[in-house]
Formats: C-alpha cells, structure tokens, sequence
C-alpha cells in the first residue's frame, strides 16, 4: 500500500488532482490471478483431449505387444473373451457399421426431409411446437430407447419378419435412425434457415416452383451445414452405446444380415467393463484397443467434416 | 396431345415446356412426404413414452421409489439409484459449473483471438464428436486408475470405481456444453455496459465480475441445466467407470461415501432390469424410466422457465 487511497474529509483533504493516488495493485493482482485461474480451467478441455489420446495410445501399445495389429485387423473371428482368443475387430467393425448403415437410412432422409419441412413448409406457429418436440426426441437417454427397441420394436417386427431374433441389428438400426434423427434435422434446419431469402426469390423469379427451388438452390446452397449435420449423426450411430447393446445383442458374427444378433464396438466394452476386468489382463487391455478404433474413426469423420466445410462453406452477407 | 401439336406447341413457344401440372403434382407430393418426415419423429415419441407409461404405471409407487433393489421384482425399489444419481448430480455440477463458467469467461472476455483461446475452441468443438464411451475409457484409467490413492500414501482419493470416478467423467462429458452456452450468454451482454465499467477504472475481471456476470447468469444456469440433464440420462460412460447393477445401499452424502467403489445410478439400473429376461423386471424398468423421465422433465422445464424470463427481461 502506498498512501490512503481516497482523500478523507476528517483528515481535511481535499479531492485534488494531485492528492488522488488510486491504489491499483490489489485490483492488478486479481485481475491478474483470476486470468491465470480461468485460462488454467479453458485449458482443462485441452487436457481432456489428450488424456483422451494418451489414455487410449497406452493401453493400446500395450495390448499390440501381445497381439500383432495384422491379426487384429485381418482376422475373421472375435473370441475376446475366450480361452483361445482371436481378435478380429473386423467382426465388431462389420457390427458397427451394420447397424448405423440401418440407422442412416433412417434418420438421413426422415431428417433432411424435417428439416425442409420446419424451414420451408411449417407456417411459424407450427414450426414453434415443432422443433421443441424433436428437440424432446433428442433428449430421450438412450438407455430409455433401448428399452422402445428391445421391448417394443422387437415384438412387432418379429410379427412381420418370421425369423427374427430378440437380439436383432435390424430393430436396434431403426430405433437408432430414430434417435438421431433430431440431430441431422435440428442442425440442417439451422442452415436450410440460414440461406438468404433473396437465393430463393431469384429462384422463383425464373419460373421454378417451391420444391424445385428447395432441391435446387436451397439444399446446395446449404450443403456444407447439412453434410457437417451429417457426419455428426453419423459419428453418433457409430459411438452409440445402449440401444446397440440392448437390441443388438453380445454375439460377434460376421455378417451383413440384419435379423441375427451382431455385437459392435461399442457393446463390447459395455460387455467386458460389466465384468471385472482386472487391470493389466488382456481383456482389460483390449477395451482400449477397440476404443481407439472407435476414437480413430471419428476423429477421421471430424477430419473430413472440418475439410468439407471449409472448402464448401457459402458465406452470404 | 398428340406429338405433332405437340412439336408445334413447342416451335412456338421456343423450345419451353412449362409442364406446369406435373410439375405442380411432384411439388405436392414433395411436401406431403417432408409433412409425413416431421411427424414420424414425433409419432416415435409418443409411441414410446406411451407404451412406457402403460408399462410401467401400475408398478410405480413411493414405495417402489424408496426401496432398495430385490432379487425379485415385485419387492425391487429404485432408492439407491435414484439418490446415486443425485450425487452424481452434485459432484459433476459441482465441478463442471466452476470450470466451464471460467473457461467461458476467459475465451470470452479476456482472450479473444489469441492463439490459446482458437486452440482451445478447436478443440471443444471436437469434443463434441466424441462418443461418450470414450469418456468412460478415459474416467477408467485416468480417475478409477491412475488417481485411485493419493500418491505415496494409500489414502483413498478417488477411491477407485466409485461414484466420484464417474461424476468426475461426466462433468469432462459436459464441460463443452457449460461452456458453449457460457459464451453465447456473455456474448449476448451488450457492449456498453462493458465500456461503461471500464471508463469508470474498473479492470475487466471487476467488470464482469459486477456487471456482465449478473446479465449472463440465467443463461449460464439454462446451459448448465441442459448440460446436467444430458449427464444424468447417460449410461454408457458410468457403466465403463465401474457402475454396478445391484447396490443394496444408497451412497453416504459425504467425501467417503463418494469414495465407495459400489455404486449405482438410475440409467444404470433400468439396464440392468432391461436386460433381464424375466417381464416383471420389465415393467418395474419402464417405472424406473418414468422416474428418471420426470426428473429431466424437471430439469428442462427449469431450464424453459430461466430461458423464457431471461429473453422478457432483456
């Protein structure tokens, strides 16, 4: 502290300009800390990222100084958890991608179409109760529609499909669709929304109809927030968790045939972390080595969204 | 029509065929299927929540909600669940508020443009992407693991597979949401008043600490809400952690009782009964997901009600 920080009365001071000596440190100094505190929290998210990848890296290393990656990715068989185990993540591959496949062919033209329709067609006050209600579709957990899938999706399709399984990929694909769908629907929306009024003015001015307007200049002037909607829908169908593990079943086959049970990535380290998976044993090490599949093929998805916008993205004043 | 007036139709009019009907009649089949779209998702939802009322109304009570589980369903309650996922609640609110609301602050208001502040904002924008197992791997090994004991002492400080674990990972789940809507808040703060504070000698933190915080809090608490009630509704990432399926016993409210390595959460015991093959187990699921229903529903209407006076007030 240097002096009094304002002149007093009783002291007989006056407020002159040369007497005012604003004591600033302690103020600098908060300044100074709280910036220091909070930078420290922003880099925190940093932190994850790489606990993430370094988590992840480890466990992996480890488990391909056990198994060598040409089996891993070459193998026709997943036995994990068996006495003579192959590894074979094709296997959980060709689940994963079995089951989002299903789920994107839903929810990408039932979300897209949404998305026309909350931004084209609804008049205000409909689009108002609307999107709130696929945003309430949106934050359904999954474990809730798990159970919609399992329990009653399960029943009707095997009214219809003689042969079905309980656990079957092709219920958990389009309960799945349905759970993604209000991702693709909200976020191409906020871009259909974003195109300017004067693209489809012009449009009309030269005689082309509402939907001919919409599929022809709205959509690719849009396209680089709905391909970016996309590939998040897409990176959740694969990192989808509960509903997978509750339709789909725990049993790894090879196959394309979506009314027999499939075992994907992710319902796999839902099945071993279930367990007690003893730190250091191969299964233990095997969740990490699957996991980075999964983080990989995100991250390539992410990768090509972040490309795909930056070399489509229409900018319009 | 035949082709030859139809060629001299086209002659005349220069090659244009306007086709109007046609075209009129795809338009409108266009726009019934986008109808039909929108609705399928909303037709989804009642069916679900509908059938899950059905189900699960006639084993719902209080006694079911303040019991603790059984092996048979018709004596199995919901408590230990219902308050593991309170204190999940607590400690990922408590943890992910502080950090996210700071983080906000800081790439907000005090480092716009610098080269931390776009790493930064790269990076959440790809956490996003990342499937919440992931998160469950990385609570595995980082918080049940590697921080299971205070270093050199065996003093418990995660304690393991404990609801501490698994809050802390929930809270790293959330954290990009907290801070997303930390920043479009404090963006939505005008400009004058941040100009006023600091003509007036007060050094930024002291503005908004005193005069943009105070405008930005109800939509920090919305984000953070909405955050909190994605977190309670996860299972995938908790099961990883270590949640087990039958926990006789609710969690102690206190550091030692978080440190516990047996816990459970509602997502998880709803699983947990999904799973099993016997229906009544079914039915007491569906109570368990009407439970936790309300309890996001309580969530998000909250969150509604700050959103709704905050937009009146500005």
């Amino acid at each position: 502290m240097t002096e009094s920080v304002f002149p007093s009365p009783a002291s007989g001071g006056i407020a002159s300009s040369d007497r005012w000596k604003p004591n600033r440190s302690l103020s600098k100094l908060s300044q100074r800390s709280v910036v220091l505190l909070f930078g420290a929290f922003a880099a925190v998210s940093v932190f994850t990222t790489f606990g993430i990848i370094f988590t992840l890296l480890f466990e992996t290393i480890e488990f391909f100084l056990e198994v060598s990656p040409l089996h891993f990715f070459t193998a026709t068989r997943w036995t994990a958890l068996f006495a003579d185990p192959s590894f074979g993540v094709i296997v959980l591959l060709c689940g994963t991608f079995l089951t989002s496949i299903i789920g994107l062919l839903i929810a990408i033209p039932l979300g897209l179409l949404a998305a026309v329709c909350l931004s084209e067609y609804a008049p205000r006050k409909v689009r108002a109760f609307l999107k709130p209600g696929l945003e309430v579709l949106a934050g359904v957990p999954t474990v809730v529609f798990g159970y919609f899938a399992l329990l009653m999706v399960t029943p009707i399709l095997q009214n219809i499909i003689p042969g079905l399984s309980v656990f079957n990929a092709l219920s958990a694909g389009i309960v799945l669709g349905f759970a993604i769908l209000p991702t693709i629907a909200s976020l191409s929306e906020d871009a259909i929304f974003a195109v300017p009024q004067s693209l489809r003015q012009g449009s009309y001015a030269v005689g082309a109809t509402k939907r001919e307007t919409i599929t022809g200049v709205v959509l690719p002037a849009a396209l680089s927030g709905i391909v970016s909607s996309i590939i998040l829908g897409v990176a959740r169908a694969v990192g989808e968790t509960m509903i997978v593990t509750l339709a789909a079943g725990q049993s790894p086959t090879l196959t394309l045939d979506p009314r027999v049970s499939v075992q994907t990535m992710t319902s796999f380290i839902v099945q071993v972390t279930k367990g007690d998976a003893p730190y250091g044993s191969i299964e233990f090490k095997t969740l990490f080595a699957v996991g980075m599949t999964l983080f990989v093929l995100t991250l390539i998805l992410n990768i090509f969204s972040f490309w795909f916008v930056r070399k489509f993205q229409e900018k319009y004043e | 029509m035949s082709s030859q007036t139809d060629k001299a139709a086209q002659l005349d009019s220069g090659n244009f065929k306007p086709e109007l009907e046609k075209r009129y009649k795809i338009d409108q089949i266009f726009k019934t299927i986008s109808w039909i779209a929108t609705f399928s998702g909303l037709v989804v939802l009642a069916i679900l929540l509908i059938g899950v009322l059905v189900d699960g109304i006639p084993s719902l009570s209080l006694e079911f909600l303040t019991s603790p589980p059984s092996r048979r369903a018709a004596q199995a309650g919901f408590w230990p669940a219902f308050v593991g996922s309170i204190c999940l609640l607590l400690i990922t609110a408590s943890v992910a508020f502080p950090i996210g609301v700071g983080s906000g602050i800081f790439l907000q208001e005090f480092a716009q443009n610098n080269k931390f502040a776009r790493i930064v904002e790269i990076n959440i924008s790809n956490l996003a992407a990342v499937p919440s197992i992931i998160y469950g791997l990385l609570g595995l090994f980082v918080f049940a693991r590697l921080l299971e004991n205070i270093p050199g002492t065996g003093l418990p400080l995660t304690g393991g597979r404990s609801i501490l674990s698994a809050g802390l990972t929930l809270a790293l789940l959330i954290l990009p949401v907290i801070i997303v809507a930390t920043r479009e808040a404090l963006k939505a703060v005008p400009d004058s008043i941040r100009l006023a504070g600091m003509a007036l000698g007060s050094t930024r933190w002291q503005t908004v600490r005193t005069h943009v915080l105070p405008q930005a809090i109800p939509g920090i608490m919305t984000g953070t809400i909405l955050g909190l009630s994605r977190a309670i509704g996860e299972t995938a990432p908790i099961i990883v952690v270590g949640a087990a399926a039958f926990v006789p016993f609710a969690p102690d409210i206190s550091i030692s009782g978080f440190q516990e390595p047996a816990f459970t959460a509602m997502p998880i015991q709803i699983y947990s009964w999904i799973s099993r093959p016997q229906e009544e187990f079914h039915s007491i699921a569906a109570s368990g997901i009407i439970i936790l229903m309300l309890v996001l529903f309580t969530m998000n209407a909250t969150a509604v009600f700050l959103r709704n006076r905050f937009q009146r007030s500005s």
